[in-house]
C-alpha cells in the first residue's frame, strides 16, 4: 500500500526530470540546427509571417488600449497630488519597463505559441515528422529551427511596436481627453526616461521572454503525446507554462536589472 | 499566399518595428541628449547638503537648462557633498557664479540653479564653484520655525 504510494511519487518525479532533460537536449539540437536556417532564408521568412505578422494585429489593439487605460488611471491618481503633468512619465516608464515586454510575451504565448505547438504536434500525430526522417530530411533543421528563430526575432520587434503604440495611445488620451499640452507630455517623458536604463532593459527582457516562450512552444509540440487528446493538452500547457514563465522571469529580471 | 506578398508583409513588419524603435529612442527616451556629451565642460561644487538631488538632475541658469549633474560624491576631509556638473560648451559663466539647489514646485524634483556673478574670467573644465547654497530640507525649516516660535513666547 505505502510502497504503491511511494512508487507514484517516484514515478512522477522521474518523469518530470526526464522531461526537463528532453527539453534541454531539444534546445541544444535546436541551437545546433540554427545555422541551417541561414542557408534557406525563405523558411525563416515564411515563419516570420506566421509567427510575427499575424500576431501584429492583437499587439496593436492591446497596445493602444493599455496605453489609453494607463493614462486615465494615472490621471485619477496623480490629479489628487496636483501632479497630472507626470502622466506621460508614469505611462512611459510602466510601459517600457514592465507592461510592454510582459504583455507582448503573454499575448505571444497565447496567439503564436499555441499555434506553433498545435502545428508541430499535428505533424507528429500524422507522422509527417517521422516521414521526413525516412526521407533523410532532418525535421529539426527543416521544421523546428526556422520556427524557433522566427519566434526569437519576432518578440522584440512586436514589443517595440507595442511600446510605441501604447505611448501614442496614452498621448491621445492625455492631450485629447484630459486636455494636457503636447509639449508637457513629451518633455516630461524625455527628461526622465533613460535610453539604456529603461528602454534597453525592456528590450533585453523581451528577448528573454521570446526565447523562453518559443522554446516551450516548439518543445511541447515536438514532445506531445501523438493523440488528439495529447495534442490538446500540449497546447494548453504551452499557454499556461509560457505565461507563467514570462511572469516568473519578469520578476527575476526586474530584481536583477533595477537593483531595488 | 505567394512568396512575393509574404515577403512584402514581413518587410513591412520589420520596417514598422524599426520605426517604433526609432520613435522610442529619440522621442521617448533621452538618447538624443547622449550625443552632445562631447562638447561639455565639467565643473564641481561643494554643498553641505544636496537633499534629493540625483545624477542626471538638470542644471539651470535663468530657467534655461544648460547642463546636467554628472556625479555626486562625498568629500571625507571637508565633510561636504561634491557635485560634478556637465555644462554645455556653448554656455559660459563668470568665475564667481553661485550655485544653489532649488526645488521645482513645492515638493517637486530638485535641480541646480546657477546665478552668474560679475567676474571677467569664465568657468572652465575642472574649475570649482565656491559660492554654494544647500538644498532646503523641509524638516530643518519646520524645526527652525518651531524653535523661533518657542523663543517668541
Amino acid at each position: 500500500m505505502i510502497s504503491d504510494w511511494l512508487q507514484k511519487i517516484g514515478h512522477r518525479l522521474l518523469s518530470r526530470f526526464s522531461r526537463v532533460g528532453r527539453g534541454s537536449l531539444f534546445l541544444w539540437q535546436c541551437l545546433l540546427s540554427l545555422p541551417y536556417v541561414f542557408t534557406r532564408p525563405m523558411l525563416l521568412i515564411r515563419q516570420l509571417f506566421y509567427v510575427g505578422v499575424q500576431t501584429l494585429l492583437i499587439i496593436l489593439v492591446a497596445g493602444v488600449f493599455v496605453g489609453m487605460v494607463l493614462a486615465l488611471q494615472a490621471y485619477i491618481v496623480l490629479v489628487d497630488f496636483g501632479a497630472e503633468e507626470s502622466i506621460s512619465l508614469m505611462v512611459s516608464l510602466s510601459i517600457l519597463r514592465e507592461l510592454g515586454p510582459v504583455f507582448t510575451g503573454l499575448l505571444f504565448a497565447g496567439r503564436a505559441g499555441s499555434a506553433l505547438t498545435a502545428e508541430i504536434g499535428l505533424m507528429k500525430s500524422t507522422e509527417q515528422l517521422s516521414g521526413m526522417e525516412m526521407m533523410a530530411v532532418n525535421p529539426m533543421k527543416y521544421i523546428i529551427a526556422p520556427r524557433f528563430l522566427a519566434g526569437i526575432i519576432s518578440v522584440p520587434l512586436l514589443t517595440s511596436i507595442f511600446m510605441a503604440v501604447a505611448i501614442l495611445g496614452g498621448f491621445f488620451v492625455a492631450t485629447e481627453m484630459l486636455g494636457q499640452y503636447e509639449g508637457v507630455f513629451w518633455s516630461q517623458m524625455q527628461a526622465k526616461v533613460d535610453f539604456y536604463e529603461d528602454l534597453m532593459n525592456g528590450m533585453i527582457k523581451s528577448l528573454v521572454f521570446g526565447f523562453v516562450v518559443v522554446w516551450i512552444a516548439v518543445f511541447e509540440g515536438y514532445d506531445c503525446v501523438p493523440t488528439s487528446e495529447g495534442l490538446g493538452q500540449a497546447t494548453t500547457r504551452t499557454v499556461v507554462h509560457g505565461s507563467l514563465a514570462v511572469l516568473g522571469m519578469d520578476f527575476i529580471l526586474t530584481a536583477l536589472m533595477f537593483n531595488v | 499566399m505567394n512568396t512575393r506578398n509574404l515577403e512584402i508583409l514581413v518587410g513591412a513588419f520589420v520596417v514598422m518595428a524599426i520605426l517604433a524603435m526609432v520613435m522610442l529612442s529619440l522621442k521617448v527616451s533621452n538618447l538624443a541628449s547622449y550625443g552632445d556629451d562631447g562638447n561639455v565642460y565639467a565643473v564641481t561644487a561643494q554643498f553641505e547638503n544636496v537633499g534629493g538631488l540625483k545624477v542626471r538632475s538638470p542644471v539651470n541658469a535663468g530657467g534655461v537648462r544648460v547642463g546636467k549633474v554628472a556625479d555626486i560624491s562625498y568629500n571625507n576631509e571637508q565633510f561636504t557633498a561634491v557635485v560634478t556638473m556637465q555644462i554645455a560648451g556653448e554656455y559660459r559663466f563668470p568665475l564667481d557664479t553661485s550655485a544653489s539647489i532649488l526645488t521645482a514646485g513645492l515638493l517637486g524634483e530638485q535641480y541646480i540653479g546657477l546665478e552668474p556673478g560679475g567676474d571677467e574670467e569664465y568657468l572652465a573644465q575642472g574649475s570649482e564653484i565656491e559660492l554654494t547654497q544647500s538644498a532646503l530640507v523641509l524638516e530643518q525649516v519646520i524645526g527652525q520655525f518651531l524653535y523661533s516660535k518657542a523663543q517668541e513666547e
